[in-house]
């Protein structure tokens, strides 16, 4: 059988799901949910098929070719529907379709109660089908189309809950921040149709090499535009806090595990582009760097369980995107990063959101407190990937966080130092910020009571079709990094289409491990006095200066506010102002000035004949003068 | 025969027509100098025709007396309904279009 025949299956499966129950009407309700989770579970199957028959090929042949139909076939402009899957497309569909998978289990037994619950599952397999398409594209025309796609997906599942107006602002916050980053790729990808003449991956990529600078930078920087806002890195990070407005488990699924790392993908794929501009990868190793520090800090803050889980997220996105940027060193712990991150984070939010179907909702963790006697497998399932995200040895976390760091020492120079450190710092603050999670819902004296209606909550175990996913997710969080790391297996898997140099470490891995362990003890022995030791209050602390910058996401939405809004508005008045005065003064003097001319010339017309004939014989008089005058002369 | 002292006369009448015209108000007035105007070039016409030897000018100033006469026709028929209707015979009281 020709495997490559397969690769538009992929796609299809979950788009035919998302037909059926989109269209399909109420009396798919019942069937729905199960039929969504069967279409997601086809890619996953049918990925694990390439996934055998690519292991059985040699590295250089692994790479596989599918084109479906010619697009937008013009004289010089080729558009093809076309899929490539090679190593790194390969891991991408089965951690999406994987963890997808789980998810849409996981929805059955949290979404049972919603009527609206077909339209969801329609949802979240249009989602899986743009995501697979972003992965599977074979030019970046085509994965611009599953970009735009993942993004609406996206503001559908943020804005699912319609009425509450808070998740409508979220879904149309996020849709406007992500437009930002759209605009980067597409201007990106008419800079490489003017540049190359041509928007597949393997002639702008063959040829990138040969292209000078100042042209790779220029893409390489809109590029990183659009990474910034589909992966909410610094500037455009202010939609995925309020991104959890969205039910949990989209916030799993799409702004965790996989729609906000497809950034990194974007970045990965277009290595050599960002290899022949030095000045945009540090561009980009800058970004990571700004994020993963912010995101945690925002996430030290934040009383939320999902919105503290978002800034970790963002925390740990900044990893990748840093280690993307330290080009070829880093690209496959990007990657690796990812894989595991998608493991214990979509396993973190999970448990949140099993967490909050058992309290009613509530997602104050100041009100949670002891839960661990409620909620075992909850408990051991989240603690497994707290333990997995804070880089406990052993753990996936471990692995990849560590891999990570060590690349960035290893960039070499001031620039190494610098990025390194910032990277230990950041593994310190998850350390904090994570404890502080487990603690405060886990841990200590129970802190609920009975809401305004009097219903106090009972917390208790979620359903089965809740616990099995976020079980399988904890045991990809606990062994996915040691799999990856034992002999250098994921290095290899993925070296033919990202390359790897080990780079130059001025520090030997034990030295960074050892420091990793030092950081993580502090991290944790710090959350564990403030919050550990003494009874955490059912009110939040008024805080110093900083943590109340931090619960405000660092006035992110305040900058966006006094920068953006403001700005626009001072811009449109001053706009408006010289509407009124100066275009509309000339469009209305004009009109003024013909209006005054023929009001002056409407009294020729005054219906005496006499008049008519002075005029009259005036103008034959001077015709035949200037008839004379012209004779004359 | 020297046409010049024709054609002042011709002059002479078509600059009293056309003052008439212009300066009188009474329409039977300015009909008459009208009248006075087309004859005035009719006068020029033969003038020329004799001078010229042919006979263009004579057959152009029967053709003018013939307009002339549909003319009086027509515009006498005009100014007896207008003093019917208004009666008064001022060319200045019909100003009805002016806006």
């Amino acid at each position: 059988m020709n495997t490559e025949n397969l690769i538009a299956l992929l796609v299809a499966a979950p788009l035919l799901g998302a037909a059926v129950l989109l269209c399909g009407g109420r009396r798919l309700d019942r069937v729905g949910p199960w039929l969504g989770t069967l279409l997601a579970a086809v890619p996953f199957v049918i990925g694990l098929v390439l996934f055998t028959d690519m292991l059985g090929k040699g590295a250089e042949e692994r790479s596989l070719h599918q084109h479906l139909f010619s697009w937008i076939p013009v004289e010089g402009f080729q558009a093809d529907v076309a899929f490539q899957l090679d190593q790194l497309s390969m891991t991408f569909v089965l951690l999406i379709s994987g963890v997808g998978t789980l998810i849409h289990l996981y929805s059955i037994g949290y979404m049972e109660h919603d009527e609206r619950r077909r339209r969801f599952f329609g949802y979240l397999n249009l989602f899986l089908a743009a995501m697979l398409l972003l992965v599977l594209a074979d030019n970046y025309l085509l994965l611009y189309v599953g970009w735009e796609g993942v993004g609406l997906a996206s503001y559908l599942l943020i804005g699912f809950w319609q009425h509450k107006p808070s998740a409508a602002t979220a879904a149309k916050k996020a849709f406007l921040v992500n437009r930002v980053g759209d605009m980067g790729l597409s201007i990106a990808i008419m800079l490489m149709f003017t540049t190359f003449g041509t928007f597949a991956f393997e002639p702008v990529l063959g040829a990138a090499e040969e292209t000078s600078e100042g042209k790779l930078t220029a893409i390489g920087l809109m590029l990183l535009l659009a990474a910034c806002g589909k992966s909410a890195q610094v500037p455009l990070q202010s939609w995925l806090g309020d991104a959890m407005e969205g039910p949990t488990p989209v916030s799993a699924l799409i702004h965790a595990a996989t729609m906000v790392t497809a950034g990194v993908y974007l970045i990965v794929r277009s290595g050599v582009i960002f290899n022949g501009a030095p000045d945009a990868q540090l561009a980009v190793t800058v970004v990571g760097a700004v994020t993963l520090l912010f995101g945690a800090i925002v996430g030290c803050a934040k009383d939320d369980i999902k919105k503290a889980l978002a800034g970790s997220t963002m925390s740990q996105i900044g990893y990748m995107i840093l280690a993307a940027g330290l080009g070829p060193i880093g690209y496959v712990f990007a990657i690796m990063h990812l894989v595991t991150h998608g493991f214990f984070k979509a396993g973190l939010f999970l448990g949140a959101g099993s967490v909050m179907h058992g309290m009613n909702d509530e997602v104050d963790m100041r009100k949670y407190g002891g839960l661990r006697k409620y909620m075992p497998v909850t408990f051991v399932t989240f603690g497994l990937g707290y333990l997995a995200i804070i880089g406990f040895p052993g753990l996936s976390g471990f692995f990849s966080k560590d891999k990570i760091i060590e690349a960035a020492f290893a960039k070499g120079g001031t620039e190494g130092w610098i990025l390194g450190s910032v990277a230990l710092l950041g593994a310190a603050i998850t350390a904090y910020y994570m404890t502080r999670v487990m603690i405060m819902t886990f841990f200590g004296e129970k802190r609920w009571e009975p809401d305004a209606q009097g219903n106090a909550p009972h917390p208790h175990e979620s359903p089965k079709s809740m616990t099995i996913p976020m079980i399988l997710l904890a045991v990809g969080s606990v062994f996915a990094g040691g799999f990856f790391s034992i002999g250098d297996r994921f290095m290899h898997w993925l070296e033919p289409v990202t390359h790897h140099d080990h780079g130059d470490s001025p520090l030997s891995a034990a030295t960074v491990t050892g420091a990793t362990m030092v950081v993580l003890v502090i991290g944790v022995s710090m959350a564990w006095v403030q919050y550990g030791r003494r009874p955490v209050p059912s009110v939040a602390p008024r805080g110093s200066l900083v943590t109340r910058a931090a619960r405000r996401d660092l006035l992110q939405d305040d900058f966006n506010h006094v920068v953006l809004v403001r700005g626009g508005e001072h811009l449109t008045r001053s706009l408006v102002y010289v509407d009124h005065t100066l275009v509309d003064g000339v469009v209305n003097g004009t009109a003024a000035s013909v209006g005054g001319l023929s009001g002056r010339l409407r009294k020729l017309q005054n219906g005496y004949a006499r008049s008519y004939a002075v005029s009259m014989f005036g103008g034959a008089a001077v015709l035949i003068v200037a008839t004379l005058l012209m004779r004359a002369v | 025969m020297n046409p010049v002292n024709y054609l002042y006369l011709a002059a002479l009448l078509f600059a009293i027509g056309a003052t008439g015209v212009l300066i009188r108000r009474n329409a039977i007035v300015v009909f008459m100098c009208i009248e006075l105007m087309l004859n005035a070039c009719n006068l020029a016409f033969v003038a020329f025709s004799r001078l010229h030897g042919n006979l263009d000018g004579q057959i152009i100033a029967f053709f003018t007396m013939v307009v002339a006469a549909a003319e009086v026709v027509v515009g006498l028929a005009i100014i007896v309904s207008l003093f019917r209707s208004r009666h008064s015979a001022s060319v200045d009281d019909a100003s009805l279009m002016k806006l």
